[in-house]
């Protein structure tokens, strides 16, 4: 049944009616906290790309915060409030720039690969918090999105930007486990295991990393264009080393086997973190750490590994 | 990659003059070679004789400080070990390089998706057509019950056919294995042995193998070179090269004249 090709297309209108279903009974301040997991959870999916080739970006808030600026900039400067076409141009950016940054990045590996995508993303940081034109370190709200030239308010303004995430979301997931099933996808698996022995199988480790990364640096564009469209307003936070974090708190949270995992375990840290604020408001963190520390003993691959046939015999291997 | 390319010789590989230094170690002098396409050449020497540089360089893990490689009269020194894998030389490990995580199926499906020219962001690695190839080489070297199971569960055996069986995945041209038999129970060498020289047969590949066992080099080489501190000392037939002087006294020492009853 999984290896039918229609699985995954199956899967994907299955969730995505499940999940707009949701959107029909829970309260606005509910759909705007999934909106946002969901546009996280997609940057939190590319960090996943790249741990499957053995690798942790500690860097991705920069694509998220280029998507997100793209937004605000284009709805500022040129008008285009189009969602879908902020989409694409804050994909574009994220694409090219990655596409210069893994030349760089694909040489280096562990620590070092973690570090400099972490260095590149402070960089970003400080540019932007500089750059009073575009509002340094106050950033510049970003108008509301219209969607293929409906322009909504108040609920349902919410409720559009929640069903497009999910629509995008759900693709996006689709298209990505079809990447993680492919001949490219076990590609990365094995670099991960010996990298050695794939170069000698004659594939290119270095080109493998750069298409990881680069699909990590899309798909974390497209979240940052939904993030600030949702938020309405952009700042230079975005790209701060404590957003990478939340990003690979997720992406650990979920391990590598399932994409679904992945935007539950954003769902999991935006509702902790939303309780815990409320509830611990000087202790929240405390309560995260002791609830990642819980999962890392217990599931050492993460809340993926409860749903993966590819359930691995835990972190020792 | 498949189908031998036209050569203005009948050899497949030549290494003209190669050198090589680690500091004052010297691992390669003035070796030369000329291996005629579909031969099965054995490597002897002692430890730290120049085997392994050897194999290493012509498989690009290793530059030669000087010197020249031709496959198909194809300068290949210095490349890059994936272009020399898609040239059509293969090479398999002393010590196996297998993907750990992966199932001996999952293994042999990425050597098989790299053997493609470019594998595929789409095409599913576990579609039907390539689990068959992928089954049907791990039946070849008769380890299709393993297939299922993690590096961790594969006996020693198990792991040394499968790491052969994925370098051959590409049909090479030449195919270098270093120490095949290293680490395997003595009653299983041979039975290995037969198995990969099964597994080649009527391809047509040139295979070069290290070997310190000298019965299994007698029994499936057509010729032997005998390295000692970076140079060839003998390059002979398997039984001329066991009678030399040289390759007495430096690379079998008494156990061959034991052995072989001299």
């Amino acid at each position: 049944m999984t290896n039918s090709r229609f699985f995954v297309p199956v899967c994907c209108v299955l969730i995505f009616a499940v999940l707009v279903g949701i959107g029909f009974i829970i309260p606005q301040w509910a759909m705007f906290l999934a909106t946002m997991a969901l546009a996280k959870g997609l940057v939190a999916l590319g960090i996943v790309i790249l741990m499957r080739a053995g690798l942790v970006s500690f860097g991705q808030g920069l694509y998220f915060c280029i998507g997100a600026y793209v937004s605000g900039l284009m709805a500022n400067w040129t008008g285009i409030t189009d969602i879908v076409l902020l989409s694409i141009l804050g994909v574009l950016v994220s694409v090219i720039l990655a596409t210069i940054c893994a030349r760089l990045l694909s040489g280096y590996r562990g620590i070092f690969f973690a570090m400099l995508t972490l260095s590149l993303s402070m960089i970003l940081y400080g540019a932007l918090s500089k750059m009073s034109i575009i509002g340094g370190t106050d950033g510049l709200n970003v108008s509301a999105p219209t969607f293929l030239g409906y322009a909504p308010e108040g609920r349902a303004l919410g409720f559009s930007l929640y069903f497009y995430t999910c629509l995008v979301s759900v693709i996006a997931g689709g298209l990505i486990r079809v990447y993680f099933n492919s001949e490219r996808g076990l590609t990365a698996l094995a670099i991960r295991d010996n990298e050695l022995r794939v170069e000698y199988l004659g594939s290119s480790v270095k080109s493998a990393i750069s298409s990881g990364y680069i699909m990590a640096a899309a798909v974390g564009g497209l979240g940052g264009v939904i993030a600030g469209l949702a938020i309405g307003h952009v700042d230079p936070e975005y790209a701060y080393w404590t957003t990478s974090g939340e990003f690979v708190f997720v992406a650990i949270l979920s391990g590598f086997f399932s994409i679904t995992a992945v935007f539950a375990s954003s769902i999991v840290l935006e509702v902790v973190r939303s309780f815990s604020n409320l509830y611990f408001p000087n202790t929240w963190q405390l309560v995260l750490g002791v609830f990642l520390l819980i999962v890392i003993l217990l599931l050492p691959n993460g809340l993926g590994s409860l749903f993966s046939k590819r359930r691995r015999k835990g972190g020792s291997e | 990659m498949t189908t031998a390319e036209s050569s203005t010789t009948d050899f497949v590989l030549q290494a003209k003059n190669l050198n090589k230094a680690f500091g004052a170690v010297i691992a390669a002098n003035e070796v030369n070679v000329a291996v005629p396409r579909g031969a099965v050449w054995s490597l002897i020497g002692s430890n730290g004789a120049g085997k392994t540089t050897f194999v290493n360089m012509v498989t690009g893990y290793l530059r030669p400080d000087s010197g020249t490689i031709l496959f198909n009269d194809k300068d290949i020194t210095g490349l890059e070990p994936r272009k020399i894998t898609r040239l059509g030389i293969s090479r398999s490990f002393q010590i196996p390089q297998l993907c750990a995580e992966l199932t001996a199926l999952e293994n042999m499906l990425v050597s098989l998706s790299s053997a493609n020219e470019q594998a595929s962001f789409f095409r599913p690695a576990h579609s039907a057509e390539s689990v068959a190839n992928a089954t049907d080489m791990l039946e070849r070297f008769r380890i299709v019950d393993y297939r299922d199971r993690t590096m961790a569960e594969l006996p020693a055996g198990v792991r040394k056919l499968l790491d052969i069986a994925m370098a051959i995945t590409g049909e090479p041209q030449v195919l270098l294995l270093d120490e095949p038999t290293s680490g395997v129970a003595a009653e299983e060498k041979y039975p290995l042995m037969d198995l990969v020289m099964e597994a080649l047969d009527g391809s047509n590949v040139t295979v070069m193998f290290v070997e310190h066992d000298m019965d299994i080099v007698a029994r499936y080489s057509q010729r032997v070179l005998a390295f000692y501190d970076g140079q060839i000392i003998a390059n002979d037939t398997p039984d001329n090269v066991m009678q030399d002087d040289s390759v007495r006294r430096y690379v079998t020492g008494g156990a061959v004249a034991t052995a072989g009853g001299v």
